[in-house]
């Protein structure tokens, strides 16, 4: 026996208005393949593009707590900015962001990261720049290759300072897409 | 000594490993047509105390014993009687609450729950607190008043 649909959604639903989850996730259908999303409290928490749902409960529960639970309802929000997004009808995102834990000059990278325009790059090395350590663009390189919240926080408008891509935790072809769709000169 | 302690799985996992046989359970005790609420109320209890839980052994136990509970308080809430015994169903070999059972039948259905998850199955009073949606301090109480009863009537 399995548990109906419509009554395994109503439950979904209640937990998620009875503020006792910690973490919410949905997978979210994009132009770059089913992307799982994490909300908590604080704000969006994780997008990851290969879902391998067992791995990123995990790594949620560690993050927030165990009380993590699929609810589509949700991600509401942040499943029609995303859908924006990838229509081109939105260039920046309004979501609040959960950032707890991360070490302080990977805030400060990322705070510089989330100022790169949409439909514009910024190289490994002036990022270093802007966040007060010239000399870190390995260290930055590192900071984007953690990146939980990519697409939001745009790791993929970073380049090498030949213009060349050089990585993505996502994997270089989404990498180009996303560029390609904001339009910017590849 | 080394002591493996369980893990405790995140919601989700919990949740999908064990709404089937909630659901199931809960179709036999209060009937299908308020099955659905009860079911609701039951992982809503388990997620209310889900951060309290110490440790994830004995996780079907527990729910089956939340679910069971919130069985009961639905035949109450209808003035139906309520002396069933708990329905920790038996798809994981003989469980341990059966060798209480020729002692524990007779106790006050709260007392037995607690006597039960205390002894058959090692859980603290936390996780017994939460099964039965009270403090670790009533569970305690629930769990030696029922020792105490089954004293009586075993001497």
């Amino acid at each position: 026996m399995t548990v109906p649909t419509d009554l395994d959604r109503r439950f979904r639903e209640a937990a998620a208005r009875s503020q006792l989850l910690d973490a919410a996730y949905d997978v979210i259908d994009s132009e770059l393949g089913p992307l799982l999303a994490a909300v908590t409290d604080r704000g969006l928490a994780r997008i990851s593009f290969d879902p391998e749902p067992e791995q990123e409960l995990e790594s949620l529960a560690l993050l927030a707590g165990r009380r993590v639970l699929r609810s589509p309802r949700a991600l509401d929000e942040t499943r029609s900015e995303l859908d924006d997004y990838f229509g081109g009808r939105r260039t920046a995102f309004d979501l609040a962001l959960d950032m707890r834990g991360l070490p302080e000059f990977t805030l400060r990278v990322l705070s510089e990261l989330a100022k790169v325009p949409y439909g514009q790059t910024a190289t490994y090395g002036e990022l270093a720049e802007r966040a007060g350590n010239p000399r870190a663009s390995r260290a930055v390189g590192t900071v984007m290759n953690r990146n939980r919240i990519p697409i939001v926080l745009p790791c993929h408008r970073v380049v090498g300072s030949s213009g060349d891509l050089v990585g993505y935790g996502g994997g270089l072809e989404r990498k180009e897409r996303l560029l390609r769709l904001e339009g910017a000169m590849l | 000594m080394m002591v493996a302690v369980a893990s405790i799985p995140p919601f989700e996992t919990f949740y999908a490993e064990h709404a089937a046989e909630v659901l199931a359970l809960l179709r036999r005790r209060v009937g299908r047509e308020r099955a659905d609420d009860a079911f609701q109320e039951t992982f809503l209890r388990a997620l209310r105390a889900y951060d309290r839980l110490h440790h994830g052994a004995h996780l079907r136990a527990w729910v089956l014993t939340i679910a069971t509970r919130v069985a009961i308080d639905t035949h109450r809430r209808a003035g139906e009687p309520t002396d069933e015994l708990p329905d920790l169903a038996h798809s994981d070999g003989r469980p341990a609450y059966e060798e209480l059972a020729f002692l524990t039948d007779t106790l006050p259905s709260k007392e037995r729950a607690a006597v039960v998850l205390r002894y058959g199955y090692d859980l603290d009073y936390e996780q017994i607190a939460a099964a039965l949606d009270s403090s670790a301090e009533a569970a305690r109480q629930a769990t030696s008043s029922g020792v105490r009863r089954l004293r009586r009537r075993i001497t």
